[in-house]
């Protein structure tokens, strides 16, 4: 995986659930595009026209607790985001997000979600496993590395790909 | 090993798995409904769409099961679709389980799970729904996955697992009149927060259990998903297998966890010092005792829900509404067709609409706020359901107040968080 660069859209509070990344009444929609437009709805109805592609979400800790709804990391990664940092993930967004090849959860320390800011610009250097913010004169920071499984599954772009 | 290791180790073929281990786990039994089945089919389609190999045949459909229930009576043209696509897909490939509104038996898939038998102890259960712990109350491995992780399944038969610790809770001491199972777990959840057991498993023992139907073992078990866990699982007794007698005459090998297993935590409940207890919002850890809440004015009632819409619940919420009027807007809806009738066969559903309720068919609508009874701005609710985020019942400001059977009757009799103690004799 080469290195990315990207804008930090920073939503800091824990616990953003299911329901505030694409509210209930979306979930007879199937259609990707249109999932994209509702992204974040509950939180911030603006977001989608703040992300472009590549971008990245920084949240607080269990970011997608809630349902299991694959409706979530669908409608952010439509919107262009390409990973989330945050210091810890619900597991079934986790595993949905890695799954189905949609967008990238990365774990950082509870600390460095203080340390990089709304709009920093930020590079992920997965050779090293770590994130460098271009904004704060290249401060760098730990992320931590996927597990075995999971980087085998990242690599091929999700399960369906995966070839045992 | 705990009992959910041995019904992993038994799943992957080995003789034993530890915690942290990631293993592929051969599974029992699949489930998914009107949501996640179309987002499964897409998954599909648009495999086929890049290139991929067309569907054929899924791995096994007898294992498979199929409900309506989240956008049933259709809310609009769009979930009318799914639905029609979804029957088309399931006849496609002969999946002969699927329960369909206004064809006989249906509901909320959590509640037909144990309804219907279909899923049983000892076995390796997936749902495309997050409160797919529900059915560990039964002995099983249940949880929920996503729609790609069900497509796997549904192609292969198996999926990834990372072998989760277990979080033993023991429950002890007799059991006060008036709290139910969902006060236990609620208070629970209170204390260790709704990230309290992420990725792991919360194994529920102790005298408690022994004085717990079923039914109220599944609401605990229901809310496991609340604290993050990935399953809740309940070692079957003499109960698990009276209740599945009456259901199903297929054999099952009930397993048990080691007496020297090891517990990533051990906690201890004296639920006899336990009072009534709700979730304000907006989240189902903040908690209070009914009586602590007994000043917030509410104006709606909702009786509803995998969680709170069992027979049991339904008539915990009769024995409080019994000869009285509702003062706020009340509605029940049987989590199933099944119980539906059983509460009209005792007089149950007789009482409600007497008490000024509203019955509405089986469905999981308001509880996800998709529709049947959404929330307004201004609306404070009091629900047997299971989660109360912004936005959960309807509108972002809406409130909703967690609670048991027995304390959402209480409060729709007096129109305020009521302590079921304080309107009954």
């Amino acid at each position: 995986m080469k290195a990315i660069r990207g804008k930090a859209h920073k939503y800091a509070r824990a616990n953003i659930d299911t329901d505030v990344i694409i509210p209930g009444p979306y979930l007879k929609v199937h259609d990707h595009k249109e999932l994209a437009k509702h992204a974040m709805e509950g939180i911030d109805p603006e977001f989608p026209a703040k992300v472009s592609k590549g971008d990245f979400l920084v949240c607080g800790r269990n970011f997608g607790c809630g349902s299991s709804r694959e409706h979530a990391p669908i409608a952010l990664s439509q919107t262009g985001i390409y990973a989330i940092l945050a210091p810890s993930f619900a597991r079934i967004f986790y595993r949905n997000s890695v799954d189905g090849g949609y967008l990238l959860p990365i774990e950082i320390e509870e600390s460095v979600l203080e340390k990089i800011l709304d709009k920093d610009e930020l590079e992920l250097d997965f050779y090293q496993n770590k994130i460098i913010n271009l904004t704060r004169s290249n401060e760098s920071y730990p992320m931590k590395p996927f597990s075995d499984l999971i980087a085998k599954i990242v690599n091929a772009g999700g399960l369906m790909n995966y070839k045992r | 090993m705990t009992t959910t290791e041995k019904i992993l180790a038994r799943g992957s073929g080995k003789s034993e798995v530890d915690p942290g281990d990631v293993i592929f786990v051969k599974v029992d039994k699949l489930m998914m409904h009107d949501v996640s089945g179309p987002g499964v089919i897409k998954v599909f389609n648009d495999l086929e769409r890049n290139g991929g190999k067309n569907l054929e045949r899924i791995w096994d459909p007898d294992r498979v099961w199929v409900t309506e229930d989240h956008f049933v009576p259709a809310a609009d043209r769009v979930s009318a679709e799914n639905v029609n696509a979804l029957a088309n897909w399931t006849k496609k490939f002969g999946i002969k389980k699927h329960f369909k509104y206004g064809m006989g038996q249906y509901g909320i898939c959590h509640t037909l799970s144990h309804e219907e038998a279909l899923v049983l102890p000892g076995e390796v259960y997936v749902g495309g729904d997050s409160h797919t712990n529900t059915t560990g109350a039964m002995g099983a491995f249940a949880t929920g996955l996503g729609h790609t992780d069900i497509a796997y399944v549904l192609t292969t038969g198996d999926i990834w697992f990372k072998v989760p610790e277990t979080m033993l809770f023991r429950l002890s001491g007799k059991k006060p009149k008036n709290v139910m199972a969902k006060d236990i777990i609620l208070k629970i959840i209170g204390d260790i927060g709704t990230d309290g057991a992420n990725y792991q498993c919360m194994q529920f023992s102790g005298d408690i259990i022994k004085q717990l139907s079923m039914e109220e073992r599944l609401t605990l078990t229901n809310m496991t998903t609340e604290a993050g866990a990935k399953n809740g699982i309940i070692e079957p007794d003499g109960i698990t297998d009276a209740y599945l007698r009456d259901r199903t005459t297929t054999k099952y090998y009930s397993v048990f966890g080691d007496k020297d297993a090891d517990y990533a935590d051990v906690f201890t409940y004296e639920v006899e010092k336990l009072e009534p207890i709700v979730a304000k919002p907006f989240s189902p850890s903040n908690i209070a005792t009914a009586r602590e809440l007994q000043n917030v004015e509410i104006n709606h009632a909702y009786i509803g829900s995998c969680t709170g819409a069992k027979l049991e619940d339904l008539r915990a919420a009769a024995q409080v509404l019994k000869g009285s009027k509702v003062k706020i807007r009340t509605e029940v809806v049987p989590a199933a067709q099944s119980i539906y009738i059983k509460a009209i066969k005792e007089g149950l559903v007789e009482i409600f609409l007497e008490a000024g309720a509203v019955i509405g068919p089986p469905t999981c609508g308001a509880c996800c706020g998709a529709h049947m009874g959404v929330l307004g701005k201004e609306d404070i609710c009091v629900s047997t359901t299971n989660r109360n985020f912004p936005g959960r019942m309807g509108h972002i400001e809406a409130k909703t107040y967690l609670a048991s059977p027995l304390v959402a009757a209480a409060s729709a009799l007096t129109g305020r968080i009521t302590d079921p103690g304080d309107v009954m004799n």
